[in-house]
């Protein structure tokens, strides 16, 4: 019998179906323009009680908190009384992580690694969110949180070593620059497969929940990772054990050269990724030191409340390369970093420490000299150690070493064949 | 001493690996108020409470990636992959995460977890309930893999795995969970709890990972065998009547060399018998084992005896299946040339 079917209901366009593939709004040679985007002013975002139920604030996953505004004042419910101290420490951690990131690109450029992925324009989100970290807290961070480390206070000198790959890099020369680990930091060891920490943040979380302890663990991801299968699989295990985990996405607009529009689809934000699984779900200026901090402080006790998980999209914006084997000229205007509307967040925070006469012209120069020093001083260390192309890397004895805690035979006889 | 089935040793040996450490925790699909589709963690929600095992989500990639943080955190996760054939979506963590996460951190953070799956063919479970994974965890430096082939092992290498402070991956062939199986479909089921292999010492020790049995002394030639081909390569030695000697395996990685190399080089002949398909399987590595370290005992090239380059057929289980016609004939041709 001949197949048949229904004739099309009326109505049915008979054109072709076409294929939507997302383009950001400006390429090389497009003059960017920002003056549509939708910034709500700082301070104008209502800041709920951390029990609030998730239902009652979804219109916060399509928003922006901000709690510094042109004039650097903190204005608005998410502001906080915070000790100038803290703020100048926060200011110091990103002038360090921003020259720091200046010394080990140029290292790069000169040789002395295969690789660096730097943070410029991105530095108030790790850096303020340690601020809401206890000890015992476990970060599982994604590869521009270098933040973390500094905050915490993880000698500089220690880092570079492992951008050297030489023999003080604590993960003995396998892992790629910038894949940093500290147990004692809070700090889990980094993977280059995107994603894969961000439900083993969740899993860490759980165990702390299992044992009736009071350490909470922090994911994340950038924007365009959270196409990844575990981002997605995180969301539902963190909802499902009310897992005591914040769950982080850094939106810095671009995933190497393809720009997040990509990712997200037509979804609105990645904050409302959280929305479907009735995790409260924050959007929040990532430029800005005092609303991380804030809003991280406010998921953080959420977590440590028993409340489960926050998910928090940072908004911010990758002023430089995807990494030093990136040049984004090839996929947008040159000047589309200084055209981004939320500004840098150095100089954010510095004009509200100015504003709030904590701060001068002069003292700022003064710290970025010392932020130069510092690093500088630690990168002569380092280097008196090694660095990939000069040598003294770690035994190639090491290699066959942490495979497994006890070298089972076959890789003895390997290491004896190599001759170490 | 008692006699119990597989799926009872394995419920017994997380018993005794709670009880004895609060750090073990037992999770997975249906695995919690049901205890397993096979029952395999049956009684332990009741006994050990919700948050020492519990269900989780249909995700394999979530199961494997939790379990990972979870022993980065300290804990030891006993995890269950209801059929190796679903541990696809979540090989990565496996492979990239679980396997990696001592070296790449220097020790630094470890994960000592074990994944549980059940493994192989034999009942009617068509491509997607029937496969032998192996080779993909051999192949994976950082695990170690472990295959029982009897009652006291499955309970004996699994509190081993979970002792180990490394990741470690169970594939229980569950064709034999409840009672031996030598091929002969047609013949009535043998319940291991009359059977001489189904005896158990629940007091007894952990079995070390890394340690081969000798099943069945035999000088005429060697076969290197697990899981449910122990069985089947015994049934063809009583068959044929050729004195083969059987080395089950148990831990496929690290594999222990020593008892292959006694074994063949008493007998000079060797077969190497594996459910999984053959082109660049498990057996292959053995076959290579023996010809570098017996190459001079070696009376004969090392036979393979496996399951054919297709997927797992649902009609055609019993000719996919390597039985005991197949391996004795392999046997006889060994012994000719």
């Amino acid at each position: 019998m001949a197949t048949t079917f229904a004739t099309p209901p009326p109505g049915a366009s008979p054109a072709p179906l076409t294929l939507n593939v997302p383009e950001p709004e400006f390429r090389p040679g497009d003059t960017p323009d920002f003056s549509n985007a939708v910034i709500p002013r700082a301070g104008t975002v209502r800041r709920p009680p951390v029990d609030v139920d998730p239902q009652e604030i979804r219109d916060l996953a399509f928003t922006i908190i901000r709690v510094l505004n042109r004039k650097g004042e903190a204005v608005g419910e998410w502001a906080e009384a915070l000790d100038p101290d803290v703020l100048r420490k926060g200011l110091r951690d990103m002038l360090t992580l921003r020259a720091y990131d200046a010394r080990m690109m140029k290292a790069q450029r000169q040789g002395k690694t295969s690789f660096y992925m730097q943070h410029l324009g991105e530095e108030a989100v790790s850096c303020a969110f340690q601020g809401a970290l206890a000890r015992g807290d476990m970060n599982f961070p994604t590869y521009r949180q270098a933040g973390l480390l500094i905050s915490s206070g993880y000698p500089l000198m220690k880092m570079m070593c492992q951008v050297y790959s030489n023999d003080g890099d604590t993960a003995r020369g396998r892992q790629l620059p910038v894949f940093y680990s500290s147990k004692e930091h809070g700090f889990f060891s980094i993977s280059g497969n995107l994603a894969t920490q961000y439900i083993q943040a969740v899993g860490w979380a759980m165990g702390s929940a299992i044992r009736g302890d009071t350490k909470i663990a922090a994911a994340w991801i950038g924007e365009g990772a959270t196409a990844e299968n575990d981002f997605h699989a995180a969301l539902v295990f963190a909802s499902t054990y009310k897992a005591p985990v914040i769950l982080n996405v850094v939106n810095n607009q671009w995933a190497i050269s393809t720009f997040q529009g990509i990712a997200r689809g037509g979804s609105g934000t990645f904050a409302a990724r959280g929305l479907g699984f009735g995790i409260p779900a924050l959007r929040v200026d990532g430029n800005d030191y005092l609303a991380v901090l804030a809003v991280a402080r406010w998921a953080a006790e959420r977590a440590r409340r028993n409340l489960g998980p926050t998910l928090v999209e940072y908004v911010t914006y990758r002023a430089g390369g995807h990494s030093t084997s990136d040049d984004p000229t090839a996929y947008r205007p040159k000047e589309e970093s200084n055209a981004w509307p939320l500004g840098d967040p150095v100089l954010r925070l510095k004009a509200h420490l100015v504003a709030i006469g904590e701060w001068s012209d002069e003292r700022h120069v003064q710290a970025e000299a010392e932020a130069h020093d510092t690093v500088v001083s630690a990168q002569r260390e380092a280097e008196a150690i090694g660095t990939l192309m000069s040598g003294n890397l770690p035994s190639p004895r090491d290699m066959f070493e942490d495979v497994y805690a006890e070298m089972p035979p076959h890789l003895k006889r390997q290491r004896q064949e190599s001759g170490y | 001493m008692t006699h119990m089935t597989m799926i009872e040793a394995i419920q017994n040996a997380h018993d005794v690996a709670m009880a004895e450490d609060d750090r073990v925790v037992v999770f997975g699909q249906d695995v919690g108020f049901f205890g397993g589709v096979f029952r395999c963690t049956a009684g332990l929600q009741k006994k050990y409470g919700k948050s020492r095992c519990f269900d989780t989500p249909i995700s394999e990639l979530g199961i494997i990636g939790a379990a990972v943080g979870m022993a980065a955190y300290g804990m030891k996760p006993c995890v269950e992959i209801q059929f190796a054939d679903y541990m696809y979506p979540a090989y990565d963590q496996i492979v990239s995460e679980a396997a990696r996460l001592r070296y790449r951190s220097a020790g630094e953070f470890t994960c000592p977890m074990v994944v549980r799956m059940p493994t192989g063919g034999g009942i009617y479970g068509a491509q997607t309930h029937s496969q032998s994974p192996e080779a993909l965890f051999t192949h994976v430096t950082g695990l170690k893999t472990v295959v029982p082939s009897t009652p006291a092992d499955a309970r004996g290498l699994l509190l081993s795995a979970i002792a180990d402070p490394d990741p470690v991956i169970v594939l229980e062939p569950k064709r034999i969970y409840n009672g031996p199986f030598d091929g002969h479909h047609d013949r009535p089921v043998v319940s291991w709890k009359k059977h001489p292999l189904g005896e158990v010492d629940t007091a007894g020790a952990p079995i070390p990972l890394g340690k081969a049995a000798v099943r069945r002394e035999g000088e005429a030639l060697t076969v290197l065998t697990y899981g449910t081909m122990v069985h089947v390569a015994l049934a063809a030695a009583e068959e044929t009547g050729i004195d083969a000697e059987i080395v089950d395996l148990r831990t496929l990685l690290p594999v222990d060399l020593d008892q292959i190399v006694r074994s063949v080089e008493k007998t000079g002949r060797c077969i190497v018998l594996h459910e999984a398909t053959l082109t660049c399987g498990y057996g292959a590595e053995l076959v290579s084992l023996v010809q570098e370290h017996c190459f001079y005992s070696l009376e004969a090239p090392v036979v393979r005896v496996a399951g054919w380059d297709t997927p797992y057929p649902h009609a055609q289980e019993w000719t996919y299946f390597p039985g005991p016609a197949r391996v004795g004939e392999a046997m006889t041709r060994l012994l000719q040339r």
